[in-house]
């Protein structure tokens, strides 16, 4: 399955109405297993509300559990040089047609909320920081999974080189395609995050996330934005593309 | 109506509570997990229609899957516990050897089983253990796939990500093929269904088909 920008909003009214499409519909398959008489106590819109209310509930509880369970020193198992998935799968809210393509030349990162030195970045200089390289297991949020090798500054040295505040909350991400994520401090501080401005030892691709990607192996593959274009901390929950529309905003691996 | 003598208690009021919070917990759980398993299959061949699936697109489905994950562990963890306490395991599931399961489905392929009123046969012990530890197999291949790099050792056991991926699709497969063969038998033997909501069955409620009955 593609995830198509423009399929998108529809998806989200399609919660909804199908939903209830598809309660009644289960109802009549069901209706020799009494167990599931609980569940057709849901037919009005109201109850539908309650459902989703419910379901957001335990989303956000699902949050915290998982910030629990997070142990900010385990890292996620690293594969072999020979299982690095090369070219690596384009994997966007829209189609390969749409891809953005950043100039060099242009980009400057900016950096803004509860970050002491706010002085904009140059790719050049990103890349005289000391580099990381790790080739882990990007698993998407539909199931499927690929190797990649990613290469580039620590997040959390870079976090700490400016000064951000790493007592708040959150870290959000503005990107060149109009995404938008965040992520939670211990994640971004995780050893393993790294701000990915190579793929197999060479520039990451604008597929790929040009002119980086933020790689996060403890997260989700929603939860790695690519053409970063603004890096933002602070304690007002920023949301994100996918997670304002339903999914798990924590979403750890 | 039969007096008291004849009534014997079958199912106490914990496993009844478990058993239908189970029934429901389990059917969202698997209607929730075929909505997210279509988004990107495991076997290209399989897929499930729109219709059976619960939560209306990829995130509805996660939604619901990891909302109703805290009941279908919650539940079963408290039936464990209390199970292990009460010696219900003990005595309702043990013993059971390879010599008594293949008596008892010899003789329940030839439809001679005898049913005893409040004991298990061999084959309905057999079952009823399978399924437990399917339960507890798709629990733990679940964790691992939900948190892969959280609980990677358990991730290991199966063969790592996509390992446990195929053994929480397989015990899936297998819990479905339990439920068909539970419903299946319920249905041609009626008069187990009251005990599991009442708690009580008449002695002489089978005497009169002494048939196959694992249900």
């Amino acid at each position: 399955m593609l995830l198509k920008r423009k399929s998108a909003p529809l998806m989200l009214e399609r919660t909804h109405s199908i939903l209830n499409i598809e309660r009644r519909s289960f109802m009549k398959q069901t209706l020799s297993l009494g167990a599931l008489a609980l569940l057709t106590g849901c037919d009005s819109p109201e109850d539908n509300s309650a459902v989703d209310r419910i379901l957001k509930a335990m989303s956000n509880w699902n949050d915290k559990a998982q910030a629990a369970l997070f142990d900010p020193t385990k890292l996620a198992i690293t594969y072999e040089q020979k299982d690095v998935v090369d070219p690596f799968r384009f994997n966007a809210f829209y189609g390969e047609d749409e891809i953005v393509t950043v100039a060099e030349a242009d980009y400057k990162l900016a950096l803004s909320g509860m970050i002491d030195n706010k002085t904009s970045w140059t790719l050049e200089q990103l890349r005289q920081l000391p580099q990381q390289s790790q080739i882990t297991r990007h698993i998407c949020v539909e199931g499927w999974s690929l190797i990649g090798k990613w290469g580039g500054p620590s997040f959390g040295d870079f976090l700490r080189k400016v000064g951000a505040d790493t007592t708040a909350k959150y870290v959000g991400f503005k990107c060149a395609d109009e995404y938008f994520t965040s992520l939670d401090m211990a994640t971004a501080l995780h050893p393993q995050t790294t701000m990915a401005l190579t793929f197999n030892d060479k520039t990451i691709l604008p597929r790929n996330g040009f002119p980086f990607k933020i790689r996060v192996p403890t997260k989700l593959g929603f939860k790695n934005p690519k053409h970063v274009m603004e890096i933002f901390v602070t304690n007002d929950y920023p949301g994100g593309y996918w997670e304002n529309q339903g999914y798990n905003w924590f979403s750890g691996a | 109506m039969s007096n008291l003598d004849d009534k014997i208690k079958i199912h106490p009021l914990y496993v009844r509570i478990f058993h239908w919070i189970n029934a429901v917990a389990m059917v969202l759980m698997i209607m929730s997990g075929w909505q997210i398993y279509n988004a990107a299959p495991v076997f290209e061949a399989i897929e499930f229609p729109d219709y059976l699936t619960l939560g209306g697109w990829l995130g509805g489905g996660i939604q619901f899957h990891f909302a109703v994950m805290w009941v279908f562990v919650t539940n079963l963890l408290i039936y464990f516990f209390v199970s292990i306490l009460t010696g219900h395991f003990k005595h309702s599931m043990f013993p059971v050897t390879p010599m008594s399961i293949l008596n008892d489905l010899g003789k329940a392929l030839r439809g001679k089983l005898p049913h005893t009123v409040g004991t298990y046969n061999s084959v309905q012990k057999i079952s009823y253990i399978g399924v437990i530890i399917l339960m507890l197999l798709v629990l733990l291949s679940g964790l691992a796939i939900w948190k892969s790099v959280q609980f990677q050792t358990i991730g290991m056991l199966f063969g790592g990500y996509d390992g446990a991926r195929v053994v929480h699709f397989v015990c899936m497969s297998l819990i479905c093929a339990f439920i068909v063969m539970h419903l299946v038998l319920v249905a041609i033997v009626p008069s187990t269904l009251i005990p599991m909501i009442t708690g009580w069955a008449r002695k002489s409620a089978h005497a009169d088909k002494e048939t196959n009955h694992v249900a």
